[in-house]
């Protein structure tokens, strides 16, 4: 799952969370010029795919490194 | 006017005071505006504002609402520390009783009333919210007092009547209960127990042994408990499938896919598509503004990136669907629902994984 409200995520038991920028964007970040926001997005799905080959036994967040920077 | 600090059982205002009411509410609420206004900061007004009008006259002459504050809804649940900064601008009205909400069944709303209750409540300021059990904010409450609220802003009467009467049992020192609509996480207290806990410990087993299976001094909450999916262990092999509650559909909103409320979810085909282009599909959420959703749809279904990790061998096969609803004020029911027929929908049509993108 990807989404910003991370800690409704985990309080209704999604298994493995990956943190997004904002509410009205999960895959994106309207912040960054369209090439930077497009390197994100493959970034997040990227992350979302390590994840699923993840084992999980309770509700995870899995933030992505750097995320600080575009 | 006296206050009196300490513990459980406090009068807020003893003798023919004023009851201080400071009022919160999102943008909507005070007539800021809709979501084009909900990244707007904290601020404050003087007096009842919107419906805090109504809840003056609930309250009548013994309260009185000298501010309202507010915030836009995604700055109040998305930035760190709006909650601190909404809560400064209550303070410096040294109210006796901040009163927030109601919240219905808003998410970003409920959060942040819920929020806001519980950082009040550790800054030792007597608060109240409202917002209706289903809200998935009210966890974050804690032991702040909350009650309950209809589910929608057309239910805004009885809601702040329920709030109104909530308000005189805080401000009267008593704890809310059941029967005052409190919901949310019930708070400790101290009472004396007519017998020890030996006795009571020893009466529970017989009457456990005596099939008795539901008595107990100490509920526990009902979670649904998820159990995690193992992981996929072939990803190069698997099919993997883009699900979402964005609203996402195609432009004129064929299907008619409610935007709040919903009750349905639909299916779209990804087939041949490498992108999802501006213009041609669009978001009809209505939860969160849907500038950024429509103008790049990949912001709530990552197509164009998806397709591209396909092509580089990183995944098997990208579903040939993406399966979307609203998750918008959308009952447990519906959506304990939703997921079931998706998770089956999936696992027939041999997805082996699911990304879901949750606004």
């Amino acid at each position: 799952m990807v989404c910003n409200l991370v800690s409704v995520a985990a309080r209704v038991g999604a298994p493995r969370i990956v943190p997004a920028r904002g509410i009205p964007y999960p895959t994106g970040d309207p912040s960054l010029s369209p090439d930077q926001e497009r390197r994100w997005r493959r970034r997040v799905v990227q992350k979302a795919l390590e994840v699923l080959t993840t084992p999980v036994t309770a509700p995870t967040v899995f933030p992505i490194e750097g995320a600080d920077v575009g | 006017m006296q206050h009196d600090q300490d513990g459980i059982g406090r009068r807020l205002v003893h003798g023919r005071g004023m009851t201080r009411v400071v009022h919160y509410l999102n943008q909507f609420f005070v007539g800021q505006g809709g979501e084009d206004a909900a990244g707007s900061p904290p601020n404050r007004i003087p007096g009842p504002v919107g419906p805090g009008r109504r809840l003056q006259q609930l309250l009548g002459e013994d309260f009185e609402i000298v501010a309202t504050v507010h915030c836009g809804d995604d700055d109040a649940s998305g930035r760190p520390d709006a909650i601190g900064e909404i809560l400064a601008l209550a303070a410096e009205e040294h109210p006796d009783l901040l009163l927030i909400g109601p919240a219905f069944t808003s998410g970003r709303y409920g959060l942040a009333c819920a929020r806001l209750a519980a950082a009040a409540a550790d800054a030792g300021i007597h608060a109240l919210a409202a917002m209706h059990p289903e809200n998935p904010g009210l966890e974050e409450a804690g032991s702040a007092p909350v009650v309950a609220s209809g589910r929608q802003a057309r239910e805004m009467g009885p809601s702040l009547e329920a709030l109104a009467r909530a308000a005189r049992v805080v401000a009267a020192g008593d704890a809310l209960t059941a029967a005052d609509g409190s919901i949310g996480r019930a708070r400790r207290r101290v009472v004396r127990a007519s017998q020890p806990a030996a006795v009571r410990a020893v009466d529970l087993v017989l009457a456990r042994l005596g099939g008795d299976r539901d008595r107990t001094e100490v509920p526990l909450p009902r979670f649904d408990a998820v159990t995690p999916a193992p992981p996929v262990s072939d990803l190069a092999d698997a099919t993997v499938a883009l699900v979402t509650e964005g609203g996402l559909v195609p432009d004129g909103n064929p299907d008619r896919l409610e935007s709040a409320r919903a009750t349905r979810w639909l299916r779209y085909p990804l087939q041949g598509l490498d992108e999802l282009g501006s213009g041609a599909y669009r978001s009809v959420h209505g939860g969160f503004s849907t500038v950024w959703a429509n103008a790049d749809p990949h912001r709530i279904v990552p197509l164009d990136v998806a397709r591209e990790l396909e092509g580089e061998g990183a995944i098997g096969h990208l579903h040939d669907e993406y399966l979307v609803t609203a998750g918008n004020g959308t009952s447990v029911g519906n959506a304990r629902r939703f997921g079931m027929e998706w998770a089956e929908d999936l696992r027939r049509s041999g997805a082996r994984a699911a990304i879901l993108t949750a606004t």
